[in-house]
């Protein structure tokens, strides 16, 4: 639907914008003097209110002719074309009112005389229709310009939202609430175990603080961080969570976006470790071949428990980040594989002085 | 339903973490009256337990391996006061829904406890609900079963909810037909109904539910009915409104 005709103020205010050019035209068939001033303001005023809306439909060929898009040739033929199928309309609707009008005694041939002004109808009708359609073009560039102004906020909102939930994921709080408890258990039971559970905690806690705030960081230093996560999980799980962990000299150099893993190792000690009664494995590889840093995470799971809808929001996470960050050079799959869940990344495999290129 | 006040109150203790557990006991132990009978480490260890201690108390975590602590309590019954231990505080309304006793939040303090278990002593002896009203309650708000658990005596079956074939209502019990198997539980067939996603398991008859994937063909039987023949070859009847259902749901899948 027409912008205009969806909005009865803006319809309003185009109709209103007629108003001089009707004046203009009654001028000009009045200096002719072929029409007299009172027919002129009879017929006129008419002639312009179909004719504003016969112009509104200019709104259809500029939307399909982009002026940008569309050549000059074919601009020029469509709207001339179309202006003088306007213009020939308009010529018809001042003959056809003019001849109604004749009937009555007062305007007794008028049809004659505004028959001699055909040339000067003709061409104001397709001047005016062409102005039209400018006029629209116009309307259509200032709605483009409010759709991009749109999607650059929609854009910039997503862009916050994901780094923000990137943030929230970064420490889930049942892990703090858990652990407390934990700890909470232990002051009486062995004193020492549970102040070390508080410097473990503590030790995580300071390093994830530091990470956040950083772009890239050695793999290592990632690495690092996720043994302290499971030193503090395995002092909840005790002997149900088992680790195993193979990661190649040369990998550990290699630079990663801060937290990639940690909420996959969260990911696989909560819905995969914690799921089962007598607990299970967690394998962490990491290899770097061919320009590639290739990291696998495995993890026991519970071949009853319900699937998770892709994977859960850990997992959507790092897809995202990885997107963002990568665009196609990274990529990531994650599925059930039997009784075990497995996620493998893929990576450019970047030093701090660009690609790594191994020693030969 | 009095008391008799000299005999122990007994308690179970459910948590798949041993410090978790061990510190609940140690707050028991400032209380003589307090009995643990059992602690359990899963969900099947849980309703084992439950089913065969017949406990006044249970307190009990939410997230463990096997069955959560609402399919816990589906499948035991609530006869018994129910103090819920989470670190989670987003299944506080469902634990209210279930007739909690109360809800702690890990970690917690001992004077909160004590509250707890106050709470818990005045309601002893009280009527529980009823497990069909249970197994409504215990879902999740807004979402339709995964699965569904059935106690067989002791035994704990899984049933997900794409392995079940038809659901018939028999008296006070559905028997829920799963694998070429039959499995009994106590829940009327209009609780399951609620459970279950309409656009993929349809009401067939007053007595039937089928899962819509199993549907082969519809045939018609007698002057009035009809017949759904299911993929293994079961003929389940089709009542008119049933088949009203069926049609609808049919001509959307397939359309």
């Amino acid at each position: 639907m027409h912008p205009l005709l969806a909005r009865p103020g803006t319809l309003g205010l185009y109709l209103l914008a007629w108003l001089p050019v009707a004046g203009l035209l009654v001028f000009l068939l009045a200096v002719s003097g072929a029409v007299r001033v009172h027919e002129a303001w009879i017929i006129v005023p008419a002639m312009c209110l179909v004719y504003a809306f016969v112009c509104l439909a200019a709104w259809y060929p500029c939307r399909r002719l982009p002026v940008r898009q569309a050549g000059l040739i074919r601009l020029a033929e469509a709207h001339l074309a179309a202006a003088a199928a306007a213009g020939g309309l308009w010529v018809l609707a001042g003959l056809g009112l003019a001849q109604a009008l004749a009937l009555l005694p007062a305007f007794a041939g008028l049809e004659q005389r505004l028959g001699a002004q055909l040339p000067l109808l003709f061409a104001v009708g397709v001047l005016i229709y062409l102005l039209s359609v400018a006029f629209h073009y116009v309307l259509l560039a200032a709605e483009a310009s409010r759709q991009a102004e749109a999607h650059a906020a929609e854009a910039r909102a997503l862009a916050r939202d994901a780094e923000l939930n990137a943030l929230k994921a970064q420490i889930n709080p049942h892990f703090l609430f858990n652990s407390l408890n934990s700890i909470s258990a232990l002051t009486t039971i062995d004193a020492a175990r549970a102040r070390e559970m508080c410097v473990l905690l503590a030790d995580f806690l300071r390093a994830t603080l530091g990470l956040a705030e950083r772009t890239s960081i050695p793999l290592a230093e990632e690495l690092a961080l996720v043994r302290r996560y499971l030193a503090v999980e395995k002092a909840r799980f005790g002997a149900r969570l088992q680790i195993e962990e193979k990661v190649d000299a040369e990998s550990g150099q290699l630079l990663v976006p801060p937290l990639l893993l940690q909420p996959l190792v969260e990911n696989a000690v909560n819905h995969g470790i914690a799921g089962l009664p007598e607990g299970g494995m967690i394998r962490l590889e990491a290899a770097c071949s061919d320009g590639r840093l290739v990291i696998v995470l495995e993890n026991a799971l519970d071949p009853e428990a319900p699937a998770r809808p892709s994977g859960g929001l850990g997992l959507a996470n790092v897809r995202r980040r990885l997107e963002a960050r990568y665009a196609g050079g990274a990529s990531i799959q994650a599925g059930p594989a039997g009784e075990r869940y497995r996620v493998r990344l893929s990576l450019p495999a970047e030093t701090a002085s660009g690609p790594y290129e191994p020693r030969p | 339903m009095s008391r008799d006040p000299e005999r122990k109150i007994r308690a179970v203790i459910v948590d798949d973490e041993e410090l978790a557990r061990r510190l609940v006991r140690e707050m028991l132990a400032a209380h003589p009256e307090v009995e643990v009978a059992a602690e359990c480490a899963n969900g099947f260890e849980a309703v084992k337990a439950i089913g065969e201690l017949k406990p006044e108390l249970v307190l009990l975590d939410v997230q463990m391996p096997k069955l959560d602590g609402f399919e816990v309590l589906e499948l035991t019954g609530t006869d018994m006061a129910v103090i819920f231990v989470t670190a989670y505080d987003t299944y506080a309304m469902r634990a209210f829904d279930v007739h909690a006793v109360d809800y702690l939040l890990k970690p917690f303090s001992e004077a909160r406890f004590e509250a707890a278990l106050e709470r818990a002593k005045s309601r002893l002896g009280q009527p529980a609900p009823a497990p069909a009203e249970l197994a409504r309650a215990a879902r999740p708000p807004a979402q339709y079963a995964e699965r569904i658990v059935v106690r067989d005596g002791v035994k704990v079956h899984i049933i997900p909810v794409d392995k079940l074939g038809y659901a018939e209502a028999q008296d006070d019990y559905v028997a829920l037909a799963s694998g070429g198997k039959k499995f009994l539980k106590q829940q009327t067939i209009s609780s399951l109904e609620a459970c279950l996603d309409p656009a993929r398991f349809v009401r067939i008859h007053r007595s039937y539910i089928v899962n819509l994937e199993r549907v082969a063909r519809i045939e018609p039987y007698g002057k009035d009915s009809k017949l759904a023949i299911l993929t293994d070859g079961t003929q389940l009847p089709v009542s008119r409104s049933g088949y009203a259902r069926l049609a609808t749901l049919l001509g959307e899948t397939r359309a």
